[in-house]
């Protein structure tokens, strides 16, 4: 058997993904974080918070929860079936950083925890800022012609 | 009832947009770092050109907690920034906007790294 073959017996083995399973709790799961957020974000601005802070307050509460359930192990379990449910709220990126720093402990301080605990979060700001930044540029000018 | 609206809607669109990246994940190649980066991309576009801003309008939570969110976060700080500081503003206004959300996760990753040890993959 050459590559291609192996390669084609592989694929018609995987298992067909259950998508309608997966999309399911994706939407559960992930519905369920925002509207967490959501009682976080009403709780904050009751006490008085302006939106702009209180939204940041709500991202920092569900970093801080997801690096405690990453630290104790119990964040991969609702992954697993989550999916994209836990990926896609900010849950997902505190995830990445926090499981990137405890898995390279062992390379390390610098080059381990140091390093590593961007390899999600590091593309993740890059790209982002990169096109934020074109954005101000742009924004900087149309107001320059247009006032 | 309009509170119950508000988690009506962070729900729907919340869980929503996570059934995109789901289905991305089952339909195609794309590995979810690529889908993350893809999101924040995604959300400093749509909030340049005026279309995100109605979304977290109507789902609040359910807009901004979602990855594309933080790029909104990114776009608007920029928006804001220029607006104060002119040109420079571009150059300051994304990652401050964002400095909370950042701070918090490499600041509690790099606790969580003291305190916890890896576990045995299962």
């Amino acid at each position: 058997m050459n590559e291609k073959e192996y390669s084609k017996y592989v694929e018609g083995r995987a298992k067909k993904s259950p998508i309608l399973k997966n999309c399911a709790f994706a939407f559960l799961i992930g519905g369920t974080i925002c509207t967490l957020g959501q009682g976080f974000f009403h709780l904050y601005t009751f006490l008085g918070m302006d939106e702009l802070d209180a939204r940041t307050l709500v991202s920092v509460t569900l970093i801080f929860i997801t690096t405690l359930l990453t630290g104790f192990g119990v964040f991969d379990n609702i992954a697993r079936f989550a999916g994209a449910g836990t990926l896609v709220p900010i849950t997902g990126f505190a995830n990445a950083v926090a499981s990137e720093a405890i898995d390279s402990k062992s390379e390390g301080f610098i080059p381990g925890v140091g390093a590593k605990i961007f390899t999600i979060a590091g593309p993740v700001i890059l790209y982002g800022t990169f096109f934020g930044a074109i954005y101000g540029v742009i924004y900087y000018f149309i107001t320059l012609i247009w006032g | 009832m309009d509170i119950f609206f508000d988690y009506f809607w962070a729900f729907v669109l919340g869980g929503g947009l996570c059934v995109i990246a789901q289905i991305l994940i089952d339909k195609t190649k794309l590995t979810p770092a690529k889908i993350l980066v893809g999101y924040v991309c995604i959300g400093v576009v749509l909030t340049s050109v005026g279309a995100y801003e109605p979304l977290v309008k109507l789902a609040g939570c359910g807009a901004t907690v979602p990855l594309s969110g933080f790029g909104y976060a990114i776009a608007n700080g920029v928006k804001t920034a220029v607006e104060e500081k002119g040109l420079l503003g571009a150059l300051t206004g994304g990652i401050g906007a964002t400095a909370g959300g950042i701070t918090a996760s490499i600041c509690f990753g790099l606790l969580a790294s003291f305190v916890f040890s890896s576990k045995p993959k299962r």
